[in-house]
């Protein structure tokens, strides 16, 4: 039996305990608040003036050390952007299309040593993903950026195109009579692929064509940061899809659904929300990420031409901020200083609400399965 | 470990032992970014065998190197120019007498592939590259592929030296690849048929340097001041300082053989 002293102590203790794990986790809260109050109290310096704000999101004119200096952030922006959505378009598919093998393909005990392998790549620092861009995979694009581009393109579709090639056609003779199907399946099959090969042939021989003059511009760094987001999206995805449960599967099975149509049709609109959240997880990976692109973008303040053309070099924020801060930070409160918290801040509120809409769908996914 | 501890309590006590003295030896630097690699260096250099002096190096830009020694905020100023006139006059104005040492040059070589068969290009015709009016090779007499820009950051000392010299009026163009150091500028160079770069003289193995207005890009050249992207660079001091004193010591250390190799471990051209 406890004395009451000692349960005094007790109370005391446990109030002490809780009280200072509140204390570290209002700190890590109030980091974020006061981040955020300090880029923002640094970047509105910056807009002196409507001029400004129009010359930052509207000009394409980079030039901050000459004399009169011109602020135009609209290429760094679109660079951004124009990466991110490189990335996006690597990680998102691939990532996915990972995570439902892990989740509902392979067998347990491959998937055991699969999945840390996949989670690894996020564990092999930025500066040497940088580092491979700039001195391995460059280079190479410039030797033979053409053909690489063209097996690529080649492997990834091929595949892809002939499987829905093959359901299609199953679905167009679906709808004749039983008589000809057979015959009309293989002729609308023979049709369709011979059309489908032709023109994989002949995009993959433009590809091979290309010449890369430069081989740091947007595609090796969305590349390179696509595989850097890789792992988020697996691992969120691959946690979404396992969530939905086994319950949804096998009944999926009894109704008479086929694995394809179970996965496609039950599972991953189940896992929707977990999904999205895993892409925009994803995203803000590759937005946020800075020595990479600082290393393998080229770094040239320019909307490429034309503007989906991921062969040209581009210039994102975070590089820019990296690159820039040692000098301008020389001169604090110079409009070159203030103009990399602008940017700073677009970053901050971009990956906020970007956080924002995950946090909401993750939770909605939760409570649909629950 | 041991000896770590043995190394900190010693500069704890020799530095007790100098303010009881009252003479903190303190040297404040401050000024070009381009010269503070060299100012840094000399300051290393110059604490290990003095550990009781303390030199502290900002890179804050030219201007602010002049300001520091019209004002006197610093001790030494770093410039990669000469002083202006107006400043010259503000520091008569203020009783000050600005005392120039040249203490090295800093040199640019412009580079191309080695399979680039383009030996030399104008002034002009640099110019030009780089503010993208010219747009081809073949222009300049070389094969026709599309000129491949490399800039250093313009963060950088040597991006400094090359905009004031060469596009000094124009903007580079919006093409240029912006690297973050010279080993990145001849890594890219190396690797890329069609890029052309400038890397600090001591920077330009395995790649090809061209020659500008015909003159070679050599340590001599620019010492004769017949090269024609290349500037001096200079400390300042507040009068001639007296030679045995800290100051004077650190100042003048680019006349002694160490100083000579420190500043070529830079990537500039040490004077004779």
């Amino acid at each position: 039996m406890l004395s009451r002293a000692a349960n005094r102590n007790q109370r005391l203790a446990r109030l002490l305990g809780e009280g200072f794990l509140l204390l570290v986790t209002s700190l890590s809260m109030l980091a974020v608040v006061f981040i955020l109050i300090f880029i923002a109290r640094d970047a509105f310096p910056f807009f002196t003036s409507w001029e400004r704000v129009r010359e930052f999101f509207g000009s394409v004119a980079w030039y901050p050390t000459r004399q009169p200096a011109e602020f135009g952030a609209l290429s760094i922006l679109f660079g951004s952007a124009l990466v991110t959505l490189g990335a996006a378009l690597v990680a998102i598919p691939l990532g996915l299309a990972a995570a439902v093998c892990l989740s509902d393909v392979l067998p347990f005990h491959i998937r055991q040593y699969v999945k840390p392998v996949v989670e690894m790549l996020a564990a092999i620092p930025s500066v040497a993903y940088g580092f491979f861009a700039l001195v391995v995979f460059a280079p190479a694009l410039q030797e033979r950026g053409g053909p690489m581009l063209a097996w690529a393109f080649w492997l990834v579709l091929t595949p892809i195109v002939f499987l829905t090639v093959l359901v299609v056609s199953d679905l167009a003779a679906a709808r004749l009579a039983e008589k000809v199907r057979t015959v009309a399946r293989a002729v609308v099959f023979a049709a369709l692929a011979a059309l489908a090969g032709w023109l994989l042939w002949k995009t993959g021989r433009l590809l091979y064509g290309l010449e890369i003059s430069s081989g740091t511009n947007a595609l090796n760094a969305a590349l390179i940061l696509g595989l850097m987001a890789l792992p988020t999206m697996v691992s969120v995805a691959e946690d979404a899809l396992q969530a939905t449960g086994r319950d949804l599967r096998m009944a999926s099975y009894a109704l008479g659904a086929t694995r394809a149509e179970t996965l496609i049709k039950v599972v991953i609109p189940a896992a929707g929300s977990g999904i999205l959240a895993a892409g925009i997880l994803a995203i803000m990976r590759a937005v946020g990420e800075t020595m990479v692109v600082w290393m393998a973008s080229g770094n040239a303040a320019r909307i490429p031409e034309p503007w989906f053309n991921f062969l040209d070099p581009v210039r994102t924020l975070t590089a820019t901020i990296a690159g820039d801060m040692g000098e301008a930070d020389q001169s604090a409160g110079s409009a070159h200083y203030h103009v990399l918290f602008a940017m700073a801040l677009v970053l901050l509120v971009f990956s906020l609400v970007c956080n924002l809409v995950s946090e909401h769908m993750l939770a909605r996914t939760r409570r649909r399965l629950r | 470990m041991k000896k770590q501890i043995l190394i900190a309590g010693l500069m704890a006590l020799s530095l007790t032992a100098a303010q009881a003295a009252g003479d903190p030896k303190k040297i404040v630097v401050d000024g070009s970014t381009t010269v503070g690699p060299i100012a840094k260096a000399f300051a290393e250099y110059y604490m290990k065998a003095h550990p009781d002096v303390n030199i502290t190096v900002s890179e804050s830009g030219s201007g602010n190197g002049a300001k520091g020694i019209i004002n006197g905020a610093c001790d030494v100023g770093t410039l990669s120019r000469a002083m202006k006139t107006e400043e010259l006059e503000a520091a008569k104005g203020k009783k000050r007498n600005p005392v120039q040492h040249t203490i090295a040059f800093d040199g640019l070589a412009v580079v191309v592939h080695p399979s680039n068969p383009v030996q030399s290009l104008s002034k002009d015709q640099l110019r030009d590259i780089f503010t993208g009016e010219i747009k081809s090779w073949q222009e300049v007499g070389g094969p026709n592929l599309k000129i491949v820009v490399i800039s250093r950051d313009t963060n950088s000392g040597t991006y400094e030296t090359f905009h004031e010299q060469v596009t000094k009026a124009g903007r580079i163009t919006d093409r240029a690849e912006y690297v973050g150091s010279n080993g990145a500028v001849r890594q890219r160079v190396q690797s890329t048929p069609a890029a052309i770069g400038y890397v600090g003289l001591a920077f330009t193995e395995g790649l090809k340097p061209v020659t500008i207005n015909g003159i070679e890009a050599t340590p001599e050249n620019v010492l004769a001041k017949k090269y024609p992207i290349s500037r001096g660079l200079f400390m300042y001091t507040a009068g001639e300082p007296a030679a045995g004193t800290a100051l004077g010591d650190y100042v003048n250390l680019y006349k002694a053989a160490d100083g000579k190799k420190l500043v070529a471990e830079q990537g500039f051209v040490p004077v004779q």
